[in-house]
């Protein structure tokens, strides 16, 4: 049970009305695109944040991820079909307007022990380390979406030239705080666990404390960049973090 | 305070409510106890609120021993051989264990889960308003594992309220009901027939996350990779291998492999207690009636109350019980979701 991605990138024609999938009986995937999809995932943003704005009874969270909004919803308060009716007109009106993203700069120990494939991803994409760590640090990145686990945070806008399909035995266990990249995703873990993804390096911050207000760090839509920090520095920011602090900056946006 | 004391316990045991469910878009997953009828019944017979925190007891057998005071209980779920103090003890019906007392727990029979519900409650710190233990959380309390051996409960003294036991509906079995979707188009027509008419079998290296199942390999249209989506409790997704794997209530939010169906809300309890190695079949359901089961569900679970009865004459009850319990296994207070709710 890993994340696994297509690695197809394709652009949805904006006016097409979501397909409405049943997940059982109490949730419905609104589905805009099959692939990851750059308009898809903002389409998928803009109605979770529709939904917010104009609440359905019955509905009980919502859960956006790069394709499809995935809403929860209470059947003995609506149906699937009324709540599917409700769904694709908000869907299809004009999107509000995005309240202004949040910026985060999200500090980053590349490499060595901390990043253990940074440079076999430089081998095979026959470069060296510290372009590898150039051209990630160059990126500027939106929370597609937050899931698997808590805090793992799916980023879109990874450098075509870091695209790299997953490795072939999945590690059964990565470091928490493990900042990696897999197909065309980079993406925050925030708890130890599997991947497949290739680990380029580690960040103090948690992107998911419980005793920390607030709790979860970023939000589906957030703009997030990295910056490189020395092993030091990690080890000071890490006691920081495990204190409860922040540590990454919330930017001027 | 009075104190329940864990004196031995099998792995896949914990304390588990409810759940936590509001923050699914952060990736923490809903959780909470796998069979919820269950829950409710044992909750009801000792006047908690239906989906107040218990312990969720796995296959493996237990022993819990009441300290500093009488602690009130009441057993649910899976039936198992029970005893307190050499005296049996029976399900469905509230008892209270003297200071000193142990409570003692065979194997599950017939089910996975049974429930042990604890007048006024369990002590702990809310977590996301739930005590359920999500061990790869680090959520949960007063444990954020599953319990083991010598782990110290607080709890209420006993109240001293007259015992009395609760007449749920009868069990019914036949298979699984699923709505289709949401990628059955995932897959062949042939490979949809084949997971609807297929038996099935739980592997025992099944977890609170998911339940792997035996049987044919169902195959994929275009793939086993999708782009992740949201998952939810009775998620079948499809992995490369083609044997089916059911998300349980400590699932991933998102997963990324073709969902063919999903356990209908009615049915959830039910296959979370099928026991490892045992027979099943799924059978495709409309919306309609998927939602219509899933309302008269959570009338059921609301209504518990109504059904709690007095207990008369304590010691022949009690061994009535336990012969019926035994009789007809099938009684079991397990297959919590293929009970049929009177009509209203």
């Amino acid at each position: 049970m890993f994340p696994h991605e297509s690695e197809k990138v394709m652009a949805a024609p904006q006016s097409n009305p979501p397909r409405l999938l049943p997940s059982g009986d109490s949730a419905i995937t609104v589905e805009f695109s099959k692939n990851i999809d750059e308009v898809a995932n903002l389409r998928v943003l803009a109605l979770d944040r529709a939904l917010a704005g104009e609440p359905i009874a019955g509905v009980t969270e919502t859960v956006p991820t790069y394709r499809s909004l995935l809403v929860h919803y209470d059947p003995v308060k609506i149906s699937f079909d009324a709540l599917g009716v409700k769904l694709t007109a908000l869907a299809q009106k004009p999107a509000p307007s995005a309240a202004k993203a949040r910026r985060w700069r999200i500090p980053v120990t590349y490499g060595g022990e901390h990043g253990i494939d940074l440079e076999d991803v430089a081998k095979a994409l026959r470069t060296t380390p510290d372009d590898i760590v150039a051209r990630h640090v160059a990126g500027d990145y939106r929370v597609a979406m937050i899931g698997f686990t808590p805090g793992w945070s799916y980023l879109s806008g990874l450098d075509q030239s870091l695209h790299l399909s997953r490795r072939q035995n999945p590690r059964v266990m990565t470091p928490s705080g493990t900042i990696s990249i897999g197909g065309v995703q980079t993406g925050v873990q925030c708890l130890a666990g599997p991947s497949g993804w290739h680990l380029l390096g580690r960040t103090p911050v948690r992107t998911y404390q419980f005793h920390r207000d607030p709790i979860f760090l970023l939000e589906p839509g957030d703009r997030v960049t990295f910056s490189p920090i020395d092993a030091k520095t990690f080890a000071e920011q890490d006691r920081a973090a495990e204190a409860g602090e922040i540590v990454a900056e919330l930017m001027p946006s | 305070m009075s104190k329940l004391v864990v004196a031995s316990i099998g792995p896949a045991s914990s304390v588990q409510d409810g759940g936590r469910p509001g923050s699914q878009r952060y990736g923490l997953t809903s959780g909470g106890a796998m069979d919820r009828l269950s829950l409710a019944a044992a909750n009801t017979l000792v006047g908690n609120e239906a989906l107040a925190a218990a312990i969720e007891i796995g296959p493996f057998g237990a022993a819990f021993t009441a300290r500093d005071g009488a602690v009130r209980v009441a057993l649910a779920g899976s039936t198992r051989n029970a005893d307190i103090a050499g005296r049996a003890a029976a399900f469905d019906t509230s008892m209270t264990l003297a200071d000193g007392e142990t409570l003692t727990l065979g194997f599950a029979r017939g089910g996975a889960f049974s429930y042990l519900a604890i007048e006024s409650g369990i002590a702990g710190e809310l977590m996301f308003g739930s005590l359920a233990v999500n061990a790869r959380a680090g959520l949960g309390s007063p444990y954020p594992r599953p319990l083991q051996a010598g782990d110290e409960l607080q709890v209420k003294a006993a109240s001293g309220t007259a015992e009395r036991r609760i007449e749920l509906p009868a069990a019914a079995g036949g298979p699984i009901r699923v709505v289709m979707g949401p990628q059955d188009d995932e897959f062949p027509d042939e490979a949809k027939a084949l997971f609807l008419a297929g038996d099935w079998k739980i592997s025992a290296t099944s977890d609170r996350m998911g339940y792997r199942l035996e049987g044919a390999s169902i195959k994929h249209l275009h793939g086993h990779n999708i782009v992740s989506d949201g998952t939810v409790n009775g998620s079948v997704q499809v992995p490369g291998n083609g044997q089916p794997i059911v998300l349980m209530p400590d699932r991933g939010t998102t997963g990324g492999y073709p969902k063919i169906a999903t356990v209908i809300t009615a049915d959830f309890g039910r296959f979370a207690q099928t026991p490892a190695g045992h027979g099943f079949r799924f059978k495709a359901v409309s919306m309609a009636e998927a939602q219509a089961e899933a309302k008269k569900f959570w009338e059921l679970l609301r209504a518990l109350p109504d059904r709690l009865r007095p207990i008369e004459n304590f010691d022949l009850n009690i061994e009535a019980l336990r012969n019926a319990n035994v009789a007809g296994s099938a009684v079991s207070a397990v297959d919590a979701g293929t009970w049929q709710s009177p009509s209203p």
